[in-house]
Formats: C-alpha cells, structure tokens, sequence
C-alpha cells in the first residue's frame, strides 16, 4: 500500500518541477516581452503627442506670425489720412481678404484713442478705447495680439494692433481675427472619442473652446505652468481620468497650447495587447499542466511497471535458488537413507536365503519368520520408491531442454501430493490423451508450475472436494494443454486480474509468498506459453497450462 | 556353467559382508574390499571375472576406481551400484567401459542376473582373443 502512495508523491513532485521549470521562463519571457512592448508603445504615443503639440504650436504661431507680418506691412506702408478714408480702408481690407479670410474687421484708431475708421460687421466707430488696456499696451510696445474677450461688441474675439509714429502722430491699426479659423486649428488637434486640445492663457483661461470640460474664457481647473520652451509630455490625472497632456507654449504670445490624449483610449492597443498575451500565457500554462501531468503518469507508470518487473526478477531469482537448495537437500537426503535401505535389503534377503535351509524350515516359527522378511523387504521397497522420488526430482534443478511426456511428469507430481490429498479427502482424478506427443521443454520447470497450481487447487478446496487433470493438443494451433480445475470456492471477477501479481496472496499473513502463480507464469512465459484461468465465484476454478508443441531440440 | 569370480567394492561394511555371504551361498566366489585403493592391490595380486563397484565412496572413489580396474585388469567386467539410475556418473560409467548398472537398494535377483551376463561376455572376449 506504500508503494501506491510513493508514486503518487512521485508523480505530484514530477508534475510541480516540471511545472515550475518550464512556467518560470514562460512567465518572465512573457512578462519581459511585454513589458518592452509596452515600453516602446508609450514611448511611441508619447513621441506621437509631442510631435502633434509641436505641430500645431508651429500652426498656430506660423498663423500669428503671418497675421502680424501682414499687418505689419499694411501699417508700414499707408499713411493715417489714406487709412482714415473708409473708402479707402475698405479697399485696403477686401485686398486683405483676399488671399486669407483671417479677419473679421479692421480699424483705424487715433492717439486718442477713437475709433477714427472702421470696417466690419460691428457698430465700433466712434468707440473710444484709451480705457482698454490693449490700447495702452499697444501704444507703450509697438504691437499686441491680445487675449481672447468679449469687448463692446460682447462676442469673444481677439484683436492684432499695430502701432505707428507717423511724424509727430501715432495712430493704431487694429484688425480682429476670426475666432473660427484660429479654433479650427486647435481643433484639428482633438483626436479619438475622448481627446482634446485647447488653448489657455496665463492664467489658465481658455482661449478656445475645449471639447469636455470648459467654456470658451471659462478658467480651466488646472495645474498653472511656467513658460517653459519646447514641448512637454507627461501623464496628468485630470478630471479624474488618467491623461496624456501634449503643452507647448506659443512664441509670439503666452498662450500655453494643451493638447489632451486619454490615457485609456490611446492605450487601448496596448490594453488589447496585454489580455492578448495573457491569454496564450494561460493557454500556454494550462498546455503545459496538461502536458507535466501526461507526461508524470506515463514516466511514472513506466518506472511502476520497471520496479515491479525487477521486483518480481529478484524474487524468481530467489526462489530459483531456493529450489536448488532444497533440491540440494532433498538429495543429501536421500541418499543417506538410501545407504541404510540397501543394507536392510541385503540383510533381509540373507535370512530369506537361510530361511531355505531344512533345519530352520522345520522350526515352528518358520511361518512367522517367512511372512516378517516378505514384509521387510515390501516396505523397504515402498521406502526405496519415496527416495527415488526425491532423487527424481532433486536431480532436475538445472534447466534443460529436452524432451518431455507430461502424461508422465503430471503423474510423478500428483505422486507427491497424493498423501496429502488423500489425508484432506480430496480426490484427484486424471484425464490423460493417450496420444499426447512429446515436446521440447524443460521438466524441471514444468514440474514446478503443475506443482504449484496442484498445490493451489488443493489448499483451494481445502476438505473434501475433487480436482481433474486433463491433457490434451492441438494440431492447428501446435500446442499441448494441461487443465487442473477444482471444485473449491472459486476466484471472484475483481481478483482474476490479480492472481498473477507478485506478492499477491488470498492466504494468512505467513502462509504462501504470494509468488508461487507468478513464477509459473512467467516460467510459462519464458517456455513460449500461457497460463489462462477461469473461474467464478462459487463454481471452482480451472487452470489450463499451453506449451508449444516443440519437436526439434536444437530450437 | 563356470560360477565367476566376483570382487565387491563397497565402503558400507554390513552391505558388503551380507552381499558376500549370499553370494557365497550361491556356489559364487567372492571377495569384497571397503575402498578402491584395496581393490585395486588385491586386483593386482588376484584376477576377478566381475567386479560389483559401489560409486559413491569416500577417498578413492568409484569412478576412479573404475579406471583403475579398467587400466589393470581390462577383461574385468565392473557393474556399478549407484543411488540413483542415469544420473551422470552412471553415464560416465558406462562411457568408461562398465558394463551395466544397478540401483540401489538393489534387487539380488536382477544383481545376480548381470553377474551372469557380465561372466558370459567376459568369457567370449577371452576366446576371441585366444584365437586371435
């Protein structure tokens, strides 16, 4: 019972080996792969942002650049008395229109402050503005792009101006720029479902509207940033989603550009990539329990199957060399008694020859004398037939091939059961063919497997019962048979597989090996023949030994 | 006809003593020896017709004996006594020129016959080679 629970630990520390073995690079394999995968795809989404924030900062600075350039040389190359002539602004406007539908109006504004001309859609002319800060701020730097506001005309808008020294004047070109256009640049930037981009000012208020989470001159709630140059990428927590802000400053004004990715949405590649990898992991990991566990049971079923082969080797081996020990013995044996039983003879049949003379006949006790040396001399010879016996079988330890008449062998081996059958009122009947031919094989051997199962068959039975001995061939199948059955209790279905196992036994702890059917079984086998049995519970069983049917000794 | 002379070779004394007196009783001469080494000093002072030779015996033993009576006295029949029939020195007997074996505890009637059988092709060995 052991044995079993050996194997299973056997088995159970195969399977965890070979599990932790092969899983543990598969993990790290896996886990390393992913993790440069991943690594390279951040590092990509990010270089990805960094190069869009950059893009659409060069837009948007590129846009402002050109509007003041523009301007610039309009200021630089009219005069205030052309400019304040509405006609003339006019025409000076729609050429500007022209090639870029950048601005929404345009103005002339004297020192003063007054709004002296004015093309556009609003009702600005007249407006004094000294008290704006854009005109003060204009009039002290030169130029000024201004913030995004809602001014008289109460729509958000922002305004270039330009300031010239004409003479001893100083006058304003001031042109308001399409909020639109501007926006549809940022917008361009807000990518996917839940990407954003927007612009923000200083003091973090928008500059354009933003997709989620503002208005338009709204302040964001965000984190305030100092100018920085280049383009910053980083991972932010805002709006309690996890983000990946693109921010880059404008050159021509401190407008701050944020570009907003989601984290989960752009990494959704990657996420998807992940579940992928864990999947064949575990595909991986459950392929190869299935294959640890396979491939433990059959090693171990296989080192099963060697152990008990050995096992089985070691105790024919032993029992081989009991057998000639004993045989050994047997010889001793008889041999000593032998010697005794030869002298006994001579003995007696010297007072049979004396017994012939006239003077010893005619005592009275000749009759006596006559019949007690005919009986000594009987059982002398009953004496001398067991010896022989024991010679007999003694002598065939050593395996031989030659050959063999079983009708015989069988019945000098049911010779040495006979007493003990006949004490336990077991009866053995025999049922020899006649024409049973001889074969090549090895008596000593056979006479030990019919012993054996002879033996069975009685302890079998136990008192009282019956056991048949037939003898037969085929000459289609070239094989003799020998069948022992009994008429004892019988071997349930769930043992019949069993009875040939080593160290298999119905009998008490002490009685029989548990050796005995599996040694004739396999000395059966070595002989090129089989061992069949049949048998139910309650109806006896029957043993049929086949031989080949061999007649050429050199085989 | 001619009753032979018999030497028996035995080491098992009361075996010997008894097969000799009925031997004797028979009209039969006989001797007998306990050993080979006797047997082959008495073989060299005296002839026997047959010689009945137990195999199993200490010192010099039967089969050794055997040769020995073969070399001296070649026309010496030897019957050989054995514990049990055909087992190899039976066979290396009969391969060293003995003429039969007897197993024992043996049967004197069937000892007896031999005896005879062995005297009989003692004596025509003899006159073949007289006339040779």
């Amino acid at each position: 019972m052991e044995e079993i629970g050996g194997y299973k630990k056997l088995r159970r520390k195969i399977v965890i080996t070979t599990l932790c073995f092969a899983m543990i690079p598969l993990l790290v394999v896996g886990f390393e792969m992913y993790r440069g995968f991943a690594g390279v795809y951040e590092t990509r989404v990010m270089e990805d942002l960094r190069r869009m924030a950059e893009n659409r900062r060069y837009a948007i600075d590129l846009f402002l650049e050109e509007r003041l350039s523009q301007l610039s040389t309009l200021v630089y190359t009219q005069s205030f008395d052309q400019l304040k002539d509405e006609e003339y602004l006019n025409r000076v406007f729609t050429l500007l229109q022209m090639r870029s539908k950048s601005y929404v109006d345009v103005g002339i504004i004297d020192r003063e402050g007054n709004h002296v001309a004015y093309i556009g859609p609003y009702q600005l002319k007249g407006v004094n503005y000294s008290n704006e800060e854009w005109f003060h701020e204009t009039m002290r730097r030169g130029y000024y792009i201004s913030d995004v506001f809602a001014g008289f005309r109460n729509f958000p808008h922002f305004i270039i101006a330009i300031m010239r020294r004409e003479g001893d004047r100083s006058w304003i070109l001031r042109a308001t720029i399409d909020t639109d256009i501007f926006e549809a640049m940022v917008r361009a930037a807000q990518t996917g479902q839940k990407g954003d981009a927007f612009v923000v000012n200083r003091n973090n208020v928008l500059q354009t509207t933003p997709r989620f989470g503002g208005e338009l001159l709204s302040k964001m709630d965000y984190p305030v940033f100092q100018r920085f140059s280049g383009t910053i990428v980083e991972q932010r927590d805002l709006g309690g989603d996890k983000a990946l802000v693109g921010l880059a400053w404008l050159k021509n004004k401190e407008w701050l550009l944020v570009i907003k990715v989601e984290s989960f949405e752009s990494m959704m590649p990657l996420v998807r990539a992940r579940f992928f990898a864990i999947e064949l992991i575990a595909g991986g990991v459950l392929v190869m329990i299935i294959g640890a566990l396979f491939i433990s049971r059959v090693m171990v079923r296989q080192l099963e199957r060697a152990e008990k082969g050995k096992a089985l080797l070691d105790a024919s081996l032993i029992q081989s060399s009991k057998m000639a020990a004993l045989g050994k013995l047997a010889a001793g044996i008889a041999h000593e008694v032998n010697n005794p039983l030869a002298v006994i003879k001579e003995k007696v049949g010297w007072i049979s020859d004396l017994l012939t003379e006239e003077e010893i006949a005619k005592s009275e006790n000749f009759a006596e004398f006559d019949d007690a040396v005919r009986k000594i001399d009987y059982h002398v010879d009953r004496a001398k037939k067991v010896t022989h016996r024991l010679l007999g079988f003694a002598r065939r330890m050593e395996p031989v091939r030659e050959q063999v008449d079983l009708n015989r062998l069988i019945s000098e081996t049911i010779a040495f059961l006979e007493n003990e059958a006949h004490y336990r009122s077991i009866e053995i009947k025999t049922e020899f063919s006649q024409d049973l031919p001889a074969t090549v094989s090895d008596s000593s051997q056979l006479q030990q497997v019919f012993l054996n199962i002879l033996n069975n068959a009685i302890d079998a039975i136990g008192k009282s019962g019956e056991i048949i001995i037939k003898t037969g061939f085929s000459e289609s199948e070239r094989e003799l048979y020998v069948s022992v059955s009994d008429d004892g209790p019988g071997i349930p279905n769930e043992l019949k597989s069993k009875i040939f196992d080593p160290f298999f036994s119905t009998k008490e702890y002490g009685m029989g090996t548990g050796l005995g059917l599996s040694i004739s079984y396999s000395i059966i086998e070595k002989l090129g023949g089989r061992i069949n049995v049949s048998s139910e519970a309650g109806k006896g069983a029957a043993f049929t030994i086949y031989l080949p049917w061999i007649t050429d000794k050199t085989v | 006809m001619v009753k032979p002379k018999v030497l028996v070779i035995d080491d098992e004394p009361d075996f010997l003593e008894t097969v000799v007196k009925r031997l004797r009783k028979r009209q039969i001469e006989a001797a007998g020896v306990g050993g080979g080494k006797e047997a082959v000093r008495l073989l060299s002072e005296q002839s026997f017709d047959v010689v009945i030779l137990d195999l199993r015996m200490p010192g010099m033993d039967g089969l050794e004996t055997l040769k020995e009576i073969k070399k001296k006295s070649p026309l010496t029949e030897v019957i050989m006594l054995t514990g049990h029939g055909s087992v190899e020195s039976g066979i290396q007997g009969m391969q060293l020129g003995a003429f039969d074996y007897v197993i024992k505890p043996a049967d004197f009637e069937e000892l007896l016959e031999k005896v005879n059988q062995a005297a009989e092709r003692k004596m025509l060995h003899e006159e073949r080679l007289r006339k040779a």
